[in-house]
């Protein structure tokens, strides 16, 4: 068997979720590779070693330089032509699975996404993974090979081999006529204004149930008066509702408060990940079938409208303010 | 401008979260929609013939025979027409086939724009569209949040996990939108009534030209193994709001020592 993990950085540093499929793969694997893509990333590569990878693939180049797909499908692409990769892994993210699912695309490999983990079965790889809102666990494997893997994020956590740096061997870059035709015009980058919603103890979440971004204000009193941090979903801010700091989830923080209360949040999974780990989850929803119901310790089918400003007037009361 | 969005029809989401032990797929039983997601896509290119004379909105799927009458929901949005590539060999059909199949159809009808959804609630697997991209070989933006289409170049805003980026790209390309990027519109009367005499096509693979190696189970490269139950997540209490909701709330909190 050779694997190949797709290693994603961001402003200098290998993120974490593609270490943690490096060393799962490492771990299943001793022929395993890692590939880092983009440019002036030299630096970085051989410290994929330390999470196992047996050597490391660059392509460097400034053509690479913007986080696009396409082009890195290419480098993969030719990776495993030129190499017969039996395995190709992700850590997912917003590029990776682009990637994951264009490269499947490209050669035809089946491509299994959301695995929570993998392992191998009398000589087969095996990924497992939860489907329709984490009520069913389920088994998937692979026909012909390479076989693409795309791992829900946060399911794997890197873990250091007691291995040093990894060679690394340069690989060029020849893009293909379609890929270079997207460009990045502004790339993102992270900027923090305020505290951040990672270190608050009580999390008061508004989800797309409070109707606009006037029902956050409502929510801001609340927090206030529990002394919580408001967060919000992904589909609130992708609204302009609330700003991109607060949002929980897989392009968002992962948080793990005392108390998560979410408001008109609908439980998706991609949220999911980001506050699962919540000592205590609380959930006000008016639809009753919501999926944050399933993972909630205390539900309440009813209208965030009532509910709010009830509970300010309740907390408020008690707190004695 | 010739659009095209990729719609698929799925289970009515709040009904349904079954599988079928015997097939090891979601227990497809129970009322059907088109994908609320894809209504998004289908407002945007709208939008674009709006802001174009002369353009055409076509609606692509691969599904079963009935799908038709959920895809009238776009039509009745204001598409023009339908394409739904159907046949009993396409079912149980992965990401492999399923892009396989539907770039066939795509490439049929040579559109500048090919729109997709966000995710489905079946499938999930929110990345269809890059499969398909590559198989046709068009530049593609996923996820996008906020758009703009002016001079055959699209440009995009799309949230990532570092924050939002502006990407670039010309026509034709694959897009696939967010569910923020905009509210899709109510099917008047009059479009409900004309959607059922709109051209509405259906397709079999040997009209696409796709073998039946290439699809279904058999052109599949993935598989379901086993099914089980997940751990057990503990206690879920879930009551009705009847008006103490809010007191309720604050007990709970008050037994956690919450507050
Ligand atoms: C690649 C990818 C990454 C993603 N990353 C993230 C992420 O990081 N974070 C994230 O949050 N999402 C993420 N998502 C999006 C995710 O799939 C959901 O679309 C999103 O979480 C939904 O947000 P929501 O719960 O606010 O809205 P909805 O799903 O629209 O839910 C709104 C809920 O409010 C309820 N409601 C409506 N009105 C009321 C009322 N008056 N009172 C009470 N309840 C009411 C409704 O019943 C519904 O359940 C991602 C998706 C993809 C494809
Ligand atoms: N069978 C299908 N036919 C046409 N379009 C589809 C089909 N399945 C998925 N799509 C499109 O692909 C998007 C992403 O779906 P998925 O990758 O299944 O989450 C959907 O929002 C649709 O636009």
């Amino acid at each position: 068997m050779s694997t190949l993990v797709f290693l994603e950085h961001h402003e200098g540093t290998l993120q974490k979720g593609s270490l943690g499929a490096l060393s799962k793969a490492a771990s299943l694997d001793p022929d395993t590779a890692g590939v880092v893509i983009g440019s002036g990333v030299a630096d970085i590569a051989a410290q994929a070693g330390r999470y196992g990878a047996a050597r490391v693939f660059v392509a460097d180049d400034e053509q690479l330089a913007a986080p696009l797909p396409q082009p890195r499908i290419d480098v993969i692409e030719a990776l495993v032509r030129e190499h017969g990769f039996d395995n190709v892994l992700f850590a997912s993210s917003v590029l990776a699975s682009d990637i994951a699912a264009g490269l499947s695309g490209r050669l035809d490999a089946g491509l299994n996404w959301d695995l929570n983990d993998v392992s191998t079965q009398d000589g087969e790889l095996v990924g497992s993974t939860t489907a329709l809102e984490d009520t069913v666990l389920v088994e998937v494997g692979w026909v012909g090979t390479p076989r693409i893997a795309l791992f829900r994020s946060g399911a794997l956590e890197p873990s250091e081999s007691g291995g040093g740096d990894a060679p690394v061997e340069n690989i060029g870059y020849a893009p293909a006529e379609h890929s270079a035709k997207a460009v990045m015009v502004e790339q993102a980058h992270e900027e923090q204004t305020g505290p951040s919603i990672e270190e608050a103890d009580i999390l008061v979440t508004g989800g797309r149930g409070l109707g606009g971004p006037e029902g956050f204000k409502p929510l801001e009193e609340l927090a206030a008066a529990m002394g919580g941090a408001v967060a919000s979903t992904r589909a609130v801010v992708d609204s302009n509702w609330y700003p991109y700091q607060t949002q929980i989830g897989q392009t968002g923080k992962t948080v793990a408060p005392k108390l998560y209360i979410g408001f008109g949040v609908s439980g998706a999974i991609q949220h999911k990940v980001g506050m699962q780990s919540s000592q205590t989850i609380v959930a006000i929803n008016k639809d009753p079938n919501a999926p944050i119901f399933t993972f909630a310790d205390f539900g309440v089918v009813g209208d965030v409208n009532d509910i709010v400003p009830k509970l300010t007037a309740l907390v408020k009361e008690r707190r004695g303010s | 401008m010739k659009i095209a969005v990729c719609v698929k029809e799925v289970p009515d989401a709040a009904l349904n979260r079954r599988i079928d032990p015997a097939t090891k797929q979601l227990d497809r039983s129970g009322d059907r929609v088109l994908n609320p997601y894809d209504l998004h896509a289908v407002e945007q290119a709208i939008r674009m013939k709006e802001s174009e004379a002369g353009s055409e909105v076509v609606l692509v799927s691969m599904g079963p025979n009935r799908a038709l009458e959920s895809m009238r929901k776009g039509l009745a949005m204001g598409a023009d027409r339908a394409v739904l590539v159907t046949d009993e060999a396409a079912s149980g059909s992965d990401l492999v086939a399923t892009s396989h199949t539907l770039a066939k159809a795509l490439e049929r009808e040579q559109p500048d724009v090919v729109l997709f959804g966000y995710q489905t609630p079946d499938g999930n697997g929110a990345c269809l569209w890059a499969a398909v991209a590559e198989r046709m070989r068009l530049p593609m933006v996923s996820q996008i949040a906020e758009i703009e289409v002016a001079d055959g170049t699209v440009t995009a805003k799309r949230q990532t996990e570092f924050g939002y980026d502006t990407i670039r790209a010309p026509l034709p390309c694959v897009l696939s939108v967010s569910d923020a990027l905009n509210e899709p519109r109510f099917a008047s009367l009059k479009g409900i009534m004309g959607a059922k005499k709109k051209p509405q096509e259906t397709l079999s693979l040997s009209d696409l030209g796709v073998e039946a190696d290439r699809v279904g189970r058999a052109g599949s490269r993935t598989t379901v193994r086993t099914l089980g139950d997940p751990p057990s997540r503990g206690e879920n209490v879930k009551i009705e709001d009847d008006g103490s909701g809010a007191e309720k709330i604050l007990q709970f909190l008050i037994e956690r020592k919450l507050v």
